[in-house]
């Protein structure tokens, strides 16, 4: 039987505003080794509201910039962070 | 020392932090304080929101002083504000220390730089006519003041 994993992602500053939410659930097939890279296409398909977001966006897995091959595993902290602008 | 508040910046504390690491031998500490101006792209700002992914904005500032220690083997401390800031008050504040001022002026330009880029910090910018999310990439249309 093919198991899914269920991924939250948190959402911020103009990002949260498009989405109308701070965070969004994604779901994963849990047969493949899950990634940055897996979770940004299933982003893609679920979330189309945030799709056309995706070039802009990076992602921070426990607080750390991650890249397209991190993996990632249920609980951990997953944000996708736009464009910043502190100081 | 890294910190984020919501009330006015510690700014001497901030100093006194960076030079405090390198005691007697502290020569210069060069002390970036950031404040908020009074226009931006023509619009006259009434304020600014400030909101942050606290966590790893506090481990980002963590990983840039830690930089600053590799890289130049100086003390460096900063705090950033967030909430709501009136024009002319200060969102945030580096400091590095260094026995002589060429080193701290090039450390704390860098790691100023690198906050900016790096640090998950958003301000929203809001003027008497609109308000907007800085660097919102997709430029979503502006809304009205009584929204923000």
């Amino acid at each position: 039987m093919e198991t899914e994993n269920t991924f939250a992602l948190l959402l911020f500053a103009s990002l949260r505003d498009a989405a109308g939410a701070d965070v969004i659930s994604v779901h994963l097939p849990g047969a493949e080794p899950a990634t940055v890279a897996g979770l940004l296409r299933a982003v893609e398909e679920q979330c189309p509201a945030i799709a056309k977001w995706l070039p802009h966006l990076r992602v921070a897995v426990n607080c750390a910039y991650a890249t397209p091959e991190t993996p990632i595993k249920p609980g951990d902290e997953i944000a996708l962070i736009p464009p910043v602008a502190g100081g | 020392m890294i910190q984020i508040v919501e009330t006015e910046l510690p700014i001497s504390e901030v100093t006194r932090a960076a030079s405090a690491e390198l005691g007697d031998g502290a020569g210069a500490v060069v002390t970036f304080v950031g404040t908020v101006r009074n226009l931006s792209l023509g619009h006259r700002i009434q304020y600014l929101e400030y909101s942050a992914y606290e966590p790893m904005a506090k481990a980002e500032m963590q990983r840039i002083v830690g930089e600053v220690h590799r890289r130049w083997a100086l003390p460096c401390a900063m705090a950033h504000r967030l909430g709501r800031l009136q024009v002319g008050e200060a969102s945030i504040v580096v400091a590095v220390a260094s026995a002589h001022r060429k080193e701290a002026f090039e450390a704390c330009h860098w790691a100023v730089d690198e906050v900016k880029s790096r640090v998950p910090i958003w301000k929203k910018e809001v003027a008497v006519d609109g308000f907007w999310w800085v660097e919102d990439p997709l430029g979503g249309a502006p809304g009205t003041a009584d929204d923000a």
